[in-house]
């Protein structure tokens, strides 16, 4: 008991400093929040064995996206898996700067803070960074998390005659959404569009601004 | 550090100048500074009198319109898309917008930091040409000779209504063929015959003195006063008609109908004193009117770009704007606008199968529900089909598989030009509307025989086909399986005469609309769901009793009616009317508003129109009571 009161003591700052993030309440309207839209690309579908890759991030706020404020992180790993090297496009030999785990986690911690985060299939993506996380001894993000398929889903219409439980895949959607696909399949590139798409479906969803946090987590 | 996400927006700017002319690096620091916005539609981005953003503004997707405001309204300026730059005032000057700039569509804009980006334009001269010129005129880009003189040019004033549209100036043919008096008959003939022109203008010193025309050669010969001998100036009109520069098209063609003549000379100082510079002839004053049906469909039948249907759509959204105010019958609107799109689909059709391999086997694309039934008056979604001759069993799949992509394509295109997808996916790149004649007839059996909520709506949408583009025998191959069938089967008429009754006329007791109550659209009366569906509904019904095919226009289905059943003329005139009046409440409407018009503010009508719409709604109601005592539906509450 005591030693587990003991560990929480001794996260690490960038912990401390992300959790610390969340005392500040979230506002009600969705123009004011502050929305992290992420994606990620992983040596395979295996919450265990796979690996993050890469992760691609950007902020959309008051349905805009700053360039000089995204990220994009490369992670060093051992695992190697040949099967999606050519889907993910990052070839070990590839000229980047490749972060350890840690690091890279410190720097999307630190990016993120207490926004609302947004990814496509989004339980995906959350859980491969809470794989991480456990990995380094570290609470689960604390963050509250919007699905993109489900946004999307509440912007098609009622109908019989189509199915609406569908599970869209990216690339569906940015066609509905007429959104140019390219880079698809790296990470910054994938969240790029996912963070577009985003965009569109607030506007559909719209309300004249009135439109809520909690409109949008009850979808 | 790699930036995937800045590297994509500096592959986009550099295909559009003045980005062009950047240095790789400068580019790739101006894209990383970069901010990409999201903008509904109708959304302001900046206003006449606003202080300069910290931005300026690039079109990515979507379309902005410049405007101005003059004498208390918006007067569209120009219309910026794809690659094109705005809002540049605050990179020259640090003074407010002269001018406001409106989103047309839903729109990704990226914004330029101005900051950033000042520097590099004193630095780079052709950069800061560009931008100054495009500054400067209102075409923002100088280079794009396309834009200049043709669409772009014409857009300004097309996008006023006519009225305004005939004060602009009439076009002039500055290359004037002339003759001197003394010149001979035959010689001047000669003349008109080479340069294949109507008429030449005879001329002392570029002084106008009279003008040959056909009419004058036709009647010299009817009234045998002519021999080829004679000088010009014995059979010539005189004096001439002359205006001067400026004149405007609504004076030309008043002038020529005034005078029963067909040329009007321009001088100097627009008397027949001064030296000729140019002549109008009727020919000018209907290229001026550049949105005609008949230019439209000939510059339709040549585009050759996707891009350059869209650009046509705008003008043909003009076309029906100045016949809507004009008064024009919608009989005639709605045929020429089924017309003109009939044909951008066939264009659209025809280009991507220039571009891919032959199709396997006869096919025809069918578009289904209000252009089906030639009522598609403003661009709403598209809906169609595809219908391709039956194949073995082995051959299927990939004769399916290569109409899908067809079809994946041309819907593709047509979403591109303004014809939205079908939010209920209605598509021909839906494989469940993509299927062999017998897959279709198999269809529509199952549709017919067991007519529940949903197959009788989807026959309300696919009984309306309309072939755009392939072999009219599949189709009528098809039609006559569906008369057939449908008259044979009791229960389908009966439950297609029950959801025909099912919304209706939308009067409350005191005569008063029924509005939408709640919703999006709450207080707003429905005239899709109200009134034009019920309408149309009777129409498709009572008229497939009488194994009528290939009539699908409501308005038609229903004078069609009145001449099979000359005891109901009276009533079913009336419907046809009524339908008539409805489609172009719902054209004024979207006009109006810019969008599909199924929503009226009843505010925005006055007594009048009020007055017609409650007219409509009777001939509904009527027309209703009639179905249920041909198909004794007795309610059932």
């Amino acid at each position: 008991m005591i030693d587990l009161f003991k560990s929480k003591k001794n996260y690490p700052e960038y912990w401390k400093t992300y959790e610390a993030t969340f005392r500040e309440k979230q506002p009600k309207y969705v123009s004011d929040i502050r929305f992290v839209v992420f994606d990620t690309e992983t040596t395979g579908f295996d919450f265990k064995k796979d690996r993050i890759l890469s992760i691609g991030a950007v902020t959309v706020k008051r349905q805009e996206i700053h360039i000089s404020d995204s990220l994009e992180i490369y992670v060093k790993q051992q695992r190697f898996n040949p099967e999606t090297v050519e889907i993910h496009g990052i070839i070990r030999s590839e000229k980047v700067t490749l972060n350890s785990e840690e690091e890279a986690v410190k720097i999307f911690l630190e990016y993120i803070g207490n926004a609302v985060l947004v990814a496509h299939h989004a339980q995906f993506d959350i859980r491969m960074m809470n794989e991480i996380l456990k990995r380094l001894d570290l609470p689960q993000l604390k963050n509250k998390v919007l699905d993109t398929v489900n946004l999307y889903r509440a912007t098609r219409i009622t109908s019989n005659l189509i199915n609406t439980q569908r599970n869209y895949t990216l690339d569906e959607i940015a066609e509905n959404l007429d959104i140019s696909v390219k880079d698809r399949h790296t990470a910054a590139g994938d969240a790029m569009i996912t963070a577009i798409a985003f965009m569109k479906i607030i506007g559909r969803l719209g309300r004249n601004g009135s439109l809520k946090l909690y409109d949008l987590m009850r979808l | 550090m790699k930036n995937t996400i800045s590297a994509r927006i500096a592959d986009f700017l550099k295909r559009y100048p003045p980005f062009r002319f950047l240095k790789p690096e400068d580019l790739n620091a101006i894209a990383a500074g970069a901010v990409v916005l999201y903008k509904e539609k109708d959304v302001t981005i900046f206003e006449e009198g606003d202080d300069g953003h910290e931005l300026f503004y690039i079109v990515h997707k979507g379309a902005v319109n410049i405007t101005k405001k003059e004498d208390d309204r918006q007067k569209v300026l120009d219309k910026c898309d794809e690659g094109d730059i705005f809002g540049l005032r605050p990179v020259f000057a640090n003074e407010s917008y002269q001018i406001s700039a409106i989103t047309a569509e839903e729109t990704i804009l990226y914004g330029i930091s101005v900051a950033d980006f000042k520097p590099l334009v004193l630095e780079n001269k052709q950069v800061g040409q560009f931008l100054l010129e495009s500054f400067a005129s209102n075409t923002r880009n100088p280079y794009s000779h396309e834009h200049k003189g043709k669409l772009i040019g014409d857009l300004p004033k097309a996008e006023d209504s006519l009225a305004i549209f005939e004060l602009q100036p009439v076009g002039i043919t500055k290359h004037v063929i002339s003759c001197s008096p003394d010149t001979q008959v035959s010689k001047a003939a000669g003349l008109m015959t080479q340069h294949h022109i109507g008429s030449v203008v005879v001329t002392l010193e570029d002084i106008p003195k009279g003008i040959l025309t056909d009419k004058d050669l036709r009647q010299a010969i009817a009234h045998d006063r002519f021999s080829p001998d004679q000088p010009v100036s014995e059979i010539m009109t005189s004096p001439v008609i002359c205006y001067p520069e400026g004149l405007t098209i609504a004076q030309a063609q008043v002038t020529m109908i005034k005078h029963g003549i067909s040329h009007l000379c321009i001088t100097e100082d627009g008397t027949p004193n001064t030296r000729v510079i140019g002549m109008v002839t009727e020919h000018d004053v209907i290229v001026s009117q550049g949105n005609n049906p008949t230019a439209l469909i000939k510059t339709i039948k040549r585009a050759g770009r996707t891009k350059d249907l869209k650009k046509i759509r705008h003008r043909i959204t003009h076309l029906l704007q100045g016949y809507l105010d004009h008064n024009i019958p919608m009989t005639h609107i709605s045929k020429v606008m089924f017309e003109l799109n009939d044909a951008t689909i066939k264009r659209v059709i025809e280009r991507r199968l220039e571009k891919t391999t032959p199709p396997p086997c006869d096919f025809a694309w069918l578009s289904l529900g209000s252009q089906g039934r030639k009522e598609q008056i403003l661009t709403t979604d598209q809906d169609n089909a595809i219908i391709f001759a039956n194949q073995n069993e082995k051959d299927l799949p990939r004769v399916r598989q290569y109409f899908l992509d067809l079809a994946g394509k041309i819907n593709k295109d047509l979403k591109k030009i303004g014809f939205d997808y079908c939010p209920a996916e209605m598509m021909a790149k839906n494989e469940r509307w993509c299927l062999s004649l017998d897959e279709w007839k198999e269809q529509f059996t199952e549709w017919i025989s067991n007519p529940g909520t949903d197959e009788i709506l989807l026959c309300s949408i696919f009984f309306d086909y309309d072939i755009t583009y392939g072999d009219v025998r599949l189709v009528n191959e098809l039609s006559d399986h569906i008369l057939k069938l449908s008259n044979e089967s009791h229960p389908f008429l009966n439950t297609m005469a029950m959801t025909a009754l099912q919304n209706p006329p939308p009067l409350g007791f005191f005569r008063q609309f029924l509005v939408e109550s709640n919703g999006e659209h709450k207080d707003f009366f429905d005239l899709k769901k109200r009134a034009i569906m019920p309408i149309t509904d009777a129409g498709r019904l009572l008229l497939l009793q009488h194994w009528v095919k290939n009539i699908n226009n409501t308005a038609d289905r229903f004078e069609k009616l009145a001449e099979l059943e000359p005891q109901n003329k009276e009533l079913y005139l009336s419907c046809s009317y009524a339908s008539k009046a409805l489609q172009k409440f719902r054209a004024k409407q979207g006009l109006l508003h810019n969008d599909s018009g199924r929503f009226i503010e009843l505010e925005t009508l006055n007594k009048e129109e009020k007055i017609k719409l409650k007219r409509c709604f009777k001939s509904l109601r009527e027309v209703q009571e009639l179905i249920k005592l041909r198909f004794k539906i007795t309610n059932l509450i």
